[in-house]
């Protein structure tokens, strides 16, 4: 286990180490480095261009700590009130599609072709960032809260209809028999022997989801689909810092806001 | 057990009546508040622009395909930009965040107040999207790589830091003790009894964030801060939608490969 130097008088322990082939840890650590030079390699760094930016940041910062909450009041409210309606309201819609399509993506319940169709839209919705599938719905219904709602729904299932297939995949099979030996049909077996193993996880991951759009419909107003997002480039546009710093206090403010409450509602369900 | 009684009969039912009063209100509200806050949005909305969204989808679509397979020759370097980005970002995340863990954990933090600073350097970290953090260091720094690597930096800090922070809690305290005892310094309990214990996870972790990471370098050149987000926005800019087509392609592969590897690694590890 440990390696020991047997000449020397005292002996020494030391740490084993985590990749025992000595090729291997020794190819690896290379191969790292390697990779590591030629990604720092490739970063060009105009020196000219930070020194002026820092300058710049200095006036950030300056402007950051200065927070102008006034000003572009009416701006940021309805920015504020467009990302919150745009999370509640895509939460629950992503919930109500995320229930047909992780049940039609758990392996154990659902047909084949099905299955492949399901596993098939969560892949997409997984794969694509926020605010790429945002670009698409913005080309569909055009600017405005609409397309954010459509991003965020869509995102949601990625997430939640995977996890609840996941943990359909995982149920106790013996009320499943049972209640199919009762001559339930498919909707009453889901209803009686699939949902109550899995809805209080559901519950939480829902909840969980609420924080998770709340963080990405600040951001995908940045390609017109509504939210503060848009007000927030904008302000860096116009390099409105004390703007900028206001809408991001109110952001993170927000955030900590929900995750507590998020905490303690899926502490209280557990 | 709740039992009705009509007509002398008696009924099972699941609830008795004050809760299911309780839950008729909550599903009550909860549609109310999910209407109004649609109706925000539905104000926020140019339906005009919305209802003809089938045939936007299929007008994009036909842009679309063929995409532009001869455009895949330019996306190398915006590629290899893109897991620049992500790996680069997740490795400063990773040296900093790790630091500030022991700082944050309950049982290795040098001091109470210390402990609440870096939890809130955590909190401010993760309730910020790293597109924001972009269009932060964007202005700052100038458009670039080096714009994307230090965004990914900022926004991983807070997610590898709580998670490794959780994790550091959930430690074990009897091979504390031991190395105590030993009179081990400081330094030496954590790096022989804590570290081991949590080097897995932290692993974990942060092959996990590179994953996410990859997602997001593929959406930061929307605010210029590099990677394959600088093609995506110039052919939605330019309408080129078989360009964009084929970059969806290209990032599409770049994550499903990212999420294997990461998967097989978090394998390996665990």
């Amino acid at each position: 286990m440990a390696e020991v130097a047997s000449s020397s008088p005292h002996r020494h322990w030391r740490k084993p180490p985590w990749i025992q082939n000595r090729w291997l840890r020794w190819g690896m650590v290379l191969g790292a480095l390697v990779y590591l030079a030629l990604a720092i390699g490739s970063v060009s760094v105009d020196s000219a261009r930070i020194a002026r930016g820092l300058e710049r940041g200095g006036r950030m910062i300056a402007a950051f700590l200065q927070p102008d909450f006034v000003s572009r009041w009416d701006d940021i409210q309805i920015g504020v009130l467009e990302s919150l309606t745009m999370t509640v309201v895509s939460t629950i819609a992503g919930v109500l599609l995320s229930v047909p399509i992780g049940l039609g993506a758990a392996r154990n319940i659902a047909p084949t072709p099905i299955y492949l169709i399901c596993r098939g839209i969560i892949t997409v919705s997984r794969t694509f960032q926020e605010v790429v599938i945002a670009i698409v719905f913005v080309v569909m219904f055009g600017f405005g809260p609409l397309a954010g709602v459509c991003t965020l729904a869509f995102a949601t299932i990625g997430f939640l209809a995977k996890l609840l297939a996941e943990d359909i995949e995982e149920i106790d099979p013996a009320p499943l028999e049972a209640i199919r030996a009762t001559g339930a049909g498919w909707l009453k077996t889901i209803t009686y022997a699939v949902m109550p193993q899995v809805s209080a996880r559901l519950v939480g991951l829902s909840v969980y989801r609420f924080d998770i759009n709340l963080r990405e419909s600040a951001i995908v107003g940045i390609v017109g689909a509504g939210g503060i997002g848009s007000t927030l480039q904008a302000t860096f546009n116009r390099y409105d810092y004390d703007v900028a710093s206001a809408i991001l206090i109110i952001i993170i403010t927000l955030v900590m806001l929900t995750e507590l409450i998020s905490a303690q509602i899926r502490k209280r369900l557990q | 057990m709740p039992v009705h009684t009509a007509n002398d009969v008696k009924i099972w039912q699941r609830y008795d009546t004050a809760t299911r009063l309780r839950q008729w209100g909550g599903w009550i509200a909860g549609t109310v508040i999910t209407l109004i806050c649609w109706q925000v949005i539905s104000n926020g909305t140019r339906w005009e622009f919305a209802a003809d969204a089938p045939q936007q989808l299929g007008i994009f679509l036909q842009r679309m395909f063929p995409p532009d397979w001869s455009y895949v020759n330019q996306l190398w370097k915006p590629l290899w930009d893109t897991i620049t980005i992500a790996t680069l970002g997740t490795l400063v995340a990773v040296i900093i965040a790790l630091p500030l863990s022991f700082l944050a954990a309950r049982n290795t933090t040098p001091h109470p107040i210390v402990r609440y600073l870096t939890l809130l350097v955590i909190v401010v970290s993760r309730s910020v999207n790293s597109l924001i953090w972009a269009l932060i260091i964007v202005a700052i720094t100038g458009p670039g790589v080096l714009a994307g690597i230090i965004a990914i930096a900022l926004r991983s800090i807070g997610f590898i830091g709580k998670l490794a922070f959780e994790s550091i809690e959930e430690t074990s305290r009897e091979p504390v003790e031991a190395i105590t005892a030993t009179g081990a310094s400081r330094l030496q309990v954590l790096s022989y009894s804590i570290l081991p214990q949590v080097m897995p996870s932290f692993a974990g972790i942060s092959i996990f964030r590179w994953d996410i990471n990859i997602r997001e370098a593929t959406v930061l050149g929307l605010v210029g801060a590099g990677g394959i987000g600088l093609n995506l926005n110039a052919a939605v800019n330019l309408l080129r939608w078989d360009q964009a087509g084929m970059i969806f392609i290209v990032i599409f592969g770049l994550v499903l490969i990212s999420e294997a590897v990461s998967a097989q690694v978090r394998k390996a590890i665990i």
